[in-house]
């Protein structure tokens, strides 16, 4: 069995270890054995020349729709889709079919997840239980099988009793809680965000205080506990309102992390205007003002993950009036061209600082020992030509469902070739 | 034909009525001037002309609905074409068939236009990307309901002369109204100047940025308007307690003979129907000498004529080509 692997000449980016340089990255055993100029004789060569060789990338926000919905997707279609993209990590959330809010389930994930071998799946659990968000579900046998955090995604914890709760019992196990900020009194039965867009298309609005409002509380939550017990996550903050929450608590020092996806980055609620519920996804894509602060944030550096969301749904489901379709965006399979057009391009990141926001970063907020080329960790590894200009085209991904509003788009930056545990689970055609 | 009054030559090409937003001051004109021909009709002794003459019209409400589903099927029926009536008192997915499926399977029987009501903002603009019929809108959520802002303006038309100036307020729950947006676009298009009056809890999301005035008191607008349109209070659509009882609602926003005596004596007093006697309007404010509430139903015949034979045109020709 060959159990080397030497990549030559790439662009060697470890943001975890502040290394940018051409070199060689040597692999033995399925685990990183050198990064520097390496001479030996090595049956396997993967010439990286002009290519960047990056940890594996990891997505701490997919639904995989396993259990419960698997014609939208399964541990094994996403896992598929994952690597093809150059993930080598995900966390699924916990809002399937049961809810994942035991032990059991944690460990069918996993279960599902090695039977697939694609990419490591790891999975958040419910905070409550059926994330009804009025019994907290078990966090601690959770935890012991291995889920990296609690949330009731898809849905906020409504009480602040209860929230407070949650902080202050995940403390035991040294786990972050995360929260999907939707104040559903304030957020009603809004489909797309509140605003000139919504009152001219007639559809009910989501008002940007509706995540505000709960992300201010949860933060109030935060300071009332001591911060050495406490981790909170804001996932895919949206509004201009929300970066100014998220920059004083990071200013107070506050255990506070937060998360962007590429819509909010690249897409605006005019996208509604035609009604094509491709653009249906909850948080509601936003206005220029609130693009324009996030990408600020980015660049300022209050945000701690790049998060795709990905949330399959099926073409016969979203094929509804805007007000009766699903909400969710996948974009899990074009992600690395969608980060690079809305932030490198523009010049808000360089190469290392984005691959820092996808893989040492999120790595660090779910605690693992990931996102790095360190020298005896797991050899997930990503090689990426960022010349590589494509076509989006729904039609050739791995996903299992294809509602993707990026269809067609330009982007630049393709994933050559991707690296699990040393062993080339994707190549580029 | 000889009932259509042209006034310049006018190419019209829309094969769907969806929205009064993206039509142009001289289409709305167009269809306005071709409702003037066909009022005529009414008045015959044979009220039937024969330009949908073997075409099929689908009324294809999900939405309760009396005026509006029989002014569209007498206007179908008086142009000849044959009417098919479908009733659905919901949509939602969870009863089994789709929008989609349902357009389809009309589609299939050989239909040739739609006109649809739907509780879904965008709902006609949806059904119109995916099927072959022409679509015409009956209103959709709150959204638009086109035909129903045409025959405002064609009411206001007919006995003002021309809309070019004119001061109109719109009352009541703009937020959840599909008329008052009609109407917005079709009377700011034809150069009148709209105030929406009403409590700022039925004020939709960014109103400031609608080619719109905003004002929260009917006594200081109702002095300066030539025309009043004052929206049904549809407790079906208000979400939660937008205003604290019917009586203040009344109090503030209600067209009583009181107030009445501040408006211009030449005031036109609409109301889309149906009305709620004492709640918006006084019953001797709505039958009174300003009131036109009858005539807009009258006009709102000749006006879905008019649309139901324009679309169908614009189908014959597409077909031409």
């Amino acid at each position: 069995m060959d159990t080397e692997l030497l990549i030559k000449n790439g662009r060697v980016i470890d943001p975890a270890n502040d290394i940018d340089k051409i070199c060689d990255v040597f692999i033995a055993d399925g685990k990183i054995a050198q990064v520097g100029k390496v001479e030996k004789n090595v049956q396997n060569v993967i010439d990286a020349q002009g290519k960047l060789v990056t940890p594996g990338l990891i997505d701490i926000h997919v639904h995989f729709r396993e259990p419960g919905d698997e014609e939208e997707e399964t541990i094994a279609s996403g896992s598929a889709a994952a690597v093809a993209a150059g993930y080598t990590s995900v966390v699924c959330m916990p809002n399937t079919k049961p809810v994942i809010e035991t032990e059991t389930d944690v460990e069918y994930i996993h279960r599902k997840a090695r039977q697939a071998r694609k990419t490591h799946v790891y999975t958040m659990g419910a905070i409550t239980k059926g994330l009804a968000g009025v019994e907290l579900a078990e966090m601690g046998f959770m935890s012991q099988a291995g889920a990296v955090g609690f949330t009731d995604d898809g849905h906020g914890v409504q009480d602040p009793s209860v929230m407070l709760r949650a902080l202050k019992y995940a403390g035991m196990f040294d786990v972050f809680i995360a929260q999907h900020c939707q104040d559903d009194r304030i957020a009603g039965n809004g489909v797309m965000n509140s605003g000139y867009y919504s009152t001219i298309l007639g559809l009910p609005g989501i008002d940007p205080l509706a995540e505000e409002a709960m992300l201010w509380r949860d933060i109030q939550l935060v300071k009332k506990l001591p911060p050495e017990k406490v981790r909170y996550h804001a996932q895919h903050i949206s509004t201009l309102g929300s970066v100014e929450l998220i920059r004083a608590a990071k200013k107070d020092s506050l255990p506070v992390t937060c998360e962007v996806t590429p819509h909010h980055l690249l897409l605006t609620e005019e996208c509604c205007s035609e009604y094509d519920t491709n653009y249906k996804v909850n948080p509601p894509l936003r206005n220029s003002k609130d693009v324009e602060s996030l990408k600020q944030a980015i660049a300022d550096g209050l945000v701690d993950a790049l998060v795709t969301d990905h949330a399959p749904h099926l073409q016969s489901e979203k094929e509804l009036e805007f007000l009766a379709a699903p909400f969710g965006i996948v974009s899990l399979e074009c992600a690395l061209g969608l980060f690079v057009k809305a932030l490198v391009e523009p010049g808000i990141l360089d190469w290392p600082g984005l691959i820092r926001l996808m893989t040492a970063k999120p790595a660090k907020i779910i605690g693992i020992d990931k996102g790095t080329l360190g020298i005896g960790r797991q050899a997930d590894i990503a090689i990426i030509d960022p010349e590589k200009q494509y076509t989006i085209d729904v039609n050739t991904f791995i996903s299992k469902s294809k509602n993707c509003p990026y269809n067609g788009w330009e982007v630049q930056g393709k994933v050559e070739k991707t690296i699990v545990q040393g062993e080339i689970r994707f190549q580029a055609k | 034909m000889a009932f259509i009054r042209k006034t310049k030559q006018f190419n019209w090409n829309r094969k769907h009525l969806l929205g009064l937003r993206e039509l142009s001051a001289e289409e709305i004109t167009y269809i306005l001037d071709t409702a003037t021909g066909f009022e005529q009709v009414s008045t015959r002794s044979v009220k039937k002309a024969p330009p949908l003459r073997g075409k099929v019209v689908v009324n294809l409400f999900f939405e309760d609905s009396t005026r509006t589903r029989n002014s569209f099927s007498l206007a179908a029926n008086r142009l000849s074409a044959d009417v098919i009536e479908f009733t659905q008192k919901s949509s939602s997915v969870s009863k089994g068939e789709t929008l989609l499926d349902t357009a389809r399977n009309l589609e299939a029987m050989g239909i040739d236009i739609v006109v649809i009501r739907h509780n879904a903002g965008g709902a006609p603009r949806f059904l119109s990307r995916n099927i072959k019929a022409a679509v015409v809108n009956a209103g959709d959520g709150y959204c638009e309901h086109p035909t129903q802002g045409l025959l405002d303006v064609y009411t206001i038309r007919k006995i003002k002369g021309s809309l070019e100036g004119l001061k109109i307020a719109i009352v009541g729950d703009i937020a959840h109204s599909r008329v008052a947006r009609s109407d917005m676009w079709a009377m700011t298009k034809l150069g009148a100047e709209v105030t929406f009056v009403g409590p700022p809890t039925l004020m939709p999301s960014q109103v400031h940025k609608l080619p719109v005035k905003v004002s929260d008191s009917l006594d200081e607008v109702i002095e300066k308007v030539d025309v009043i349109n004052m929206l049904r209070i549809q407790f079906e659509r208000l979400g939660g307690n937008p205003f604290p009882s019917i009586r203040e609602y009344s109090h503030y926003f209600g067209l009583t003979v009181e107030r009445m005596q501040k408006a211009k004596p030449d005031i036109l007093v609409m109301h889309p129907g149906p009305i709620n006697r004492g709640l918006e309007i006084e019953s001797e404010v709505a039958d009174g000498k300003n009131s036109v509430i009858l005539e807009q139903v009258k006009n709102g015949l000749a006006v879905r004529m008019a649309v139901l034979f324009l679309v169908n045109q614009a189908v014959m020709v597409t077909k031409e080509k």
